[in-house]
Formats: structure tokens, C-alpha cells, sequence
């Protein structure tokens, strides 16, 4: 069995093969081995919040209609007409008891199933139209509003597979009294010319902060935000301490002490004088309702983590929700949302979506420039042939603890990638 | 258009100056392009999904005030901005000015644009929209108010970034 790793513990040395960033076949493969085997992010429960509410969008290249029946219950459809494959819903998002083909009129309920089949008197005694639904995946599971499809029947159950992220997840959630974040309206959908796996790398990767986001730190400084890089003595290359943790089934998360400020709930001079007393009132709340220790873990850590193989939780400068898919083995296409707990004031809603754009997005303080790095890679994989090792090893050296600036989490992907791509499906 | 509106002002005058607004954009004199900005000014990106919705209730892609315009102008000429070192070579064509309205001080402008952009060894992006002004009377010239970019594509797609100033 071929790998495609080379991980050599004794000599503390983890390297990549360039080919899985370039290959054709490779991302034949990965469609199969990685997307049509894990669980994969399909959307929020806060994006339809009525009975028949729909939300069209692809997910691992498949066009799926994400919607709620009747009743409430949410199904994830494959938006395919089952008589001659057109979309059955053209619309982006929108509320409908019904979806009909415009071809030849096949019309289904918003539970999935065939409704009305015109001149239907044409077809033998033996057409079942209660087998004519529109297909689903094989699975279908929600952990605390966040909703995954897997289309292997034998997959074991989302929450097991999730394993150790529940807890991160959780930590997200805990920013609201009710324990309910919603998704907030505006979509950022953009294409990097990369390979896909290079935004997971990036998402996690602390260590090319000072040098990819120097203008982002200046802006900081600029709005009053004092960052002091550390003392050589700490051997951090980030202004606080923070760790790479280890979430078993190939998720894995950062856990940094914050310092860039928090809209839950931790005032930074960016947010204007104003804001401090919200913010106190905020972080009030959180004491009371989970007691100091918890409330410090969700208000002063920020936490990048991620869902194998393409889902992106990001609690820094505000929360985000990232998923990307490829499109080629160059190019991946990257939908982002901002996430906010649902009883949040006028004016710390505006804050966060302030303090989102300082760093992410495709107009943001930071993310233009990881996009411009991640294409300056797959430029340089051009090369791949004559240079073909990607160098992975900072911090194998180290017994215990892994900082957010060593490349443990980036070899925790890389593994778990490698193992399910070494096993045919 | 009615009679005071055109006292006021004429499409001649607004021409000239989003003209004038362009070609400081595409030459990166970001500073001359400031002058151009009231002290209150606001740029914004709304997404493209929600292209008339409120900066406080939706993400956008861009939502500037008077402060953040001045930041992202010093990290755009900063060569340790990445995505627009070297810098993009922008060319825009802007047609369609309308006058809208006049209310108080402010005349309510609209235009349609076409904003090309290239750097070396990548695709050509073709951003292609809608730019809303309101433009405040500054003696025989304008400040800007408010600068407001429309994308018409329905995600920004292989547009990829809006980096510079749109």
C-alpha cells in the first residue's frame, strides 16, 4: 500500500509528498475514499427556521436541497429530478411545500417524496411513484444544530465520530444564554486557486501569522491593541501561548490564549470605549451562568478547529463557519458564514460582523493575503516533480505539549488523510 | 429629472468627478483619493447574496467607516500586504451615472461599472456592478458620503478577493 507520508519518528522528521497537491487521480480518489466516507458539514438549523424553509447548495459536489417538511423535520435531498436528473429547485434559499421539475412536471413534497407525475396513466401497474422520492444521502445527523450527511450506510454515528470536537463545539455555543448561535444572513463564497487540503493546513497554522499577516498586527496596533512580540527566552512566535490539540478521528483544534479581543466577551480598544459595557454586562453573564473557570475558557481562548476532512470552526476575532470543496486538484471553492448567539443586541451583533472584517473574508484585514499564500504554493507545486517533499516537522522533537505554532495538528490531518486514502472504499 | 436637483448639480459635474475617482483608483494615489472623502465617509461591500441588506444585521465583504478607510489604505500600499504586492493593475469603466435625488446636502448618485483586474501568471477577473454614491457639495467639487459597491455575480466565485479598493 502506497503512502504518501513519510513519518519517521525516531529521526523526528515528517515530510509530504507534493503529488496529492497536483494529482488528477488523487482527487478521483479523495472524492471517494475521504468525501463519500465521512461525515461532511451540510448547513445550520438556524438557517430554516420555519417548516418548509429550503437552502439549495453543493455539498462535496453534489447538489442537495437542505430543508425542513411540513412537520419541521429537516431533510437533506439530492436535488435531482429521479425521471431524468434535472434540479429540481433552482432557488437559493426560500419556502416551499413543493418542488417541481420544470421538464416534465414531477413534483415533490418538501418531505422528499413524489407528489404528482403527469399522465401518470402512461406507466404499467407496477410504477411505485412511493419509490420515486428524491434519493438522500445515506445519513443524515445533527450535533447541537450543526447538520453532516454521510453517504456510506455503514459509517459509525456522527456524535462518535465527532469524538473530542464535541467539547470545542460546545465551547463555541456556550457564548449564548440559550445555548442557541445562529447563523447570521450574508454569505462569503469565494475560489482560491489551491488545492483544498492547503486551506486546512492554513486554517490551524499559527506559525505563518507574523510573516503572512504583518498588516494585519499593524492594524491592530494602529487601533490601540498592544501586541508585544514575546521574549526569545518563550519560545513562542506568537504574542501568547497557544496549543495544538489532538481531537481523535483527524480533527484537531488550536487553543490560544486570546489577545486579539473577543465580542464574547473581551474588550480590546478596537471596539471603542462605548462597547465596554456591554461587553462587561457579557461577560457578567457568562460567570454567572457557568462559573468564572468555564467562562475564561469561553471568553479568553481562541480556538481554530477542525472537522476532518472540510469543516472550519473559527472562534478568534468573531466566530466563522468554513467549508470548501475542490473543484480540480488547483482550485477549491470556499463558502464562510459568520455564527452569533441568537439574543445578542443590536449593538453587539454590529460588533461582531465589525470584528469579523478586521481579519476574515475575502475583504478582510488577513484572509486575502492566506488566500494569496495558499496560491503561492500551489504556483510553486508546479515544480513538484524536481521538489517533492512538503517539510512538516516543527515540534516532533518535543515530548508532551504541541503550541499552535508546530506542525502537530497539521501531521494529526496528514495522517488521518493518508490512512483512509490507503484504504479502498 | 426635476428642476432643483438640476440646479444643484448636473450629470456633467458627477461624471467628471467618479472619472476623476477611478483613474486615482487605478493608479493607486490612494492618498489623492482620500481627499476625496468626507471626514464621515463609509465604503461598503455588502455580499453578494445580500446585496441590499444593512451592514449591522449581515456580513459583508467590506464595511468601512471614516477610521477603517484610513487602515486599509495604509495596509494596501504596505508592500507586506500580500494580495496586492505587486499590486494589481486595475482598470475600471464607469457608465450609466444617474442622478437619483437630492435630500439635504447629499445628492444620491448611481452608476454602473466595470472593474478589470490582472496580476501577473493569474486568471482576469472581471468584477461587474453597481457603485451608489451620496456625494456632499464641497465648493465647485464633491466629498463622498457614502461609497456603496454592488457585485451583480451571485458569489464573488473566481473573483476571489475584493483586496484593493473597489
Amino acid at each position: 500500500m502506497r503512502s504518501y507520508i513519510v513519518d519517521d519518528r525516531e529521526r523526528k522528521t515528517f515530510l509530504l509528498d507534493r503529488e496529492v497537491l497536483v494529482s488528477e487521480d488523487i482527487l478521483r480518489q479523495e472524492m471517494a475514499q475521504i468525501f463519500a466516507r465521512c461525515w461532511i458539514y451540510v448547513g445550520h438549523s438556524s438557517e430554516l427556521k420555519q417548516a418548509g424553509d429550503f437552502r439549495t447548495r453543493k455539498v462535496a459536489g453534489r447538489p442537495v436541497i437542505f430543508c425542513r417538511d411540513q412537520a419541521g423535520k429537516f431533510h437533506c435531498l439530492l436535488n435531482t429530478c429521479r425521471h431524468r436528473g434535472a434540479i429540481v429547485c433552482t432557488q437559493r434559499e426560500g419556502n416551499a411545500r413543493r418542488f417541481m421539475c420544470i421538464y416534465h412536471g414531477w413534483t415533490y413534497g418538501n418531505d422528499g417524496s413524489l407528489v404528482r407525475v403527469p399522465g401518470d396513466d402512461a406507466y404499467a401497474d407496477g410504477f411505485d411513484k412511493s419509490s420515486h422520492g428524491l434519493r438522500r444521502p445515506a445519513r443524515f445527523e445533527q450535533y447541537r444544530g450543526f447538520w453532516f450527511m454521510c453517504l456510506d450506510a455503514d459509517a459509525s454515528p456522527l456524535e462518535d465520530y465527532l469524538a473530542d470536537a464535541k467539547d470545542y463545539i460546545d465551547l463555541v455555543i456556550d457564548q449564548s444564554p440559550s445555548g442557541q448561535m445562529e447563523i447570521i444572513a450574508g454569505v462569503q463564497e469565494y475560489d482560491v486557486a489551491a488545492n483544498w487540503k492547503l486551506m486546512v493546513e492554513n486554517s490551524v497554522d499559527d506559525y505563518h501569522l507574523p510573516s503572512t499577516h504583518s498588516t494585519w498586527l499593524n492594524f491592530m496596533a494602529n487601533s490601540g491593541v498592544k501586541i508585544e512580540p514575546p521574549p526569545k527566552s518563550a519560545g513562542l512566535v506568537l504574542p501568547t501561548k497557544g496549543l495544538a490539540v489532538d481531537l481523535g478521528n483527524g480533527h484537531f483544534t488550536t487553543d490560544n490564549v486570546n489577545f486579539r479581543g473577543r465580542p464574547v466577551a473581551k474588550w480590546i480598544p478596537l471596539y471603542g470605549e462605548a462597547a465596554k459595557a456591554e461587553i462587561d454586562a457579557i461577560r457578567a453573564e457568562l460567570v454567572q451562568r457557568l462559573g468564572e473557570e468555564r467562562a475564561r475558557r469561553v471568553a479568553d481562548t481562541n480556538r481554530n478547529l477542525v472537522i476532518f476532512p472540510n469543516l472550519v470552526i473559527n472562534d478568534g476575532s468573531s466566530v466563522t463557519v468554513r467549508t470548501f470543496y475542490p473543484e480540480g486538484v488547483g482550485k477549491m471553492h470556499v463558502t464562510a458564514w459568520a455564527l452569533g448567539p441568537v439574543e445578542e443586541s443590536e449593538s453587539a451583533r454590529a460588533r461582531r460582523l465589525d470584528a469579523f472584517l478586521t481579519f476574515y473574508g475575502p475583504g478582510g484585514f488577513a484572509t486575502p493575503d492566506d488566500v494569496e499564500a495558499l496560491e503561492l504554493v500551489q504556483q510553486g507545486l508546479a515544480n513538484w516533480r524536481d521538489d517533492r517533499w512538503s517539510e512538516m516537522s516543527r515540534g516532533m522533537g518535543k515530548e508532551g505539549e504541541q503550541l499552535n505554532s508546530d506542525e502537530h495538528h497539521l501531521r494529526i490531518f496528514w495522517r488521518r488523510w493518508n490512512q483512509l486514502m490507503g484504504t479502498p472504499a | 429629472m426635476t428642476a432643483p436637483v438640476a440646479k444643484v448639480v448636473t450629470r456633467a459635474e458627477v461624471e467628471d468627478f467618479l472619472y476623476h475617482e477611478a483613474a486615482l483608483l487605478d493608479e493607486w494615489k490612494l492618498d489623492a483619493w482620500q481627499e476625496l472623502l468626507a471626514e464621515d465617509a463609509c465604503y461598503y461591500v455588502p455580499s453578494n447574496d445580500q446585496p441590499e441588506s444593512d451592514h449591522r444585521h449581515a456580513l459583508f465583504l467590506v464595511a468601512d467607516d471614516r477610521e477603517r478607510i484610513r487602515q486599509r489604505v495604509i495596509r494596501v500600499l504596505d508592500p507586506n500586504c500580500h494580495a496586492e504586492f505587486p499590486k494589481s493593475r486595475t482598470r475600471r469603466m464607469i457608465g450609466n451615472v444617474r442622478i437619483l435625488g437630492v435630500e439635504d446636502d447629499l445628492i444620491r448618485v448611481a452608476a454602473n461599472f466595470v472593474c478589470y483586474r490582472f496580476r501577473r501568471y493569474e486568471r482576469i477577473r472581471e468584477y461587474v456592478g453597481s457603485y451608489r454614491y451620496l456625494l456632499r457639495r464641497a465648493g465647485d467639487s464633491f466629498r463622498i458620503k457614502e461609497r456603496r459597491v454592488l457585485i451583480d455575480a451571485h458569489e464573488l466565485g473566481n473573483l476571489g478577493s475584493v483586496s484593493f479598493i473597489l
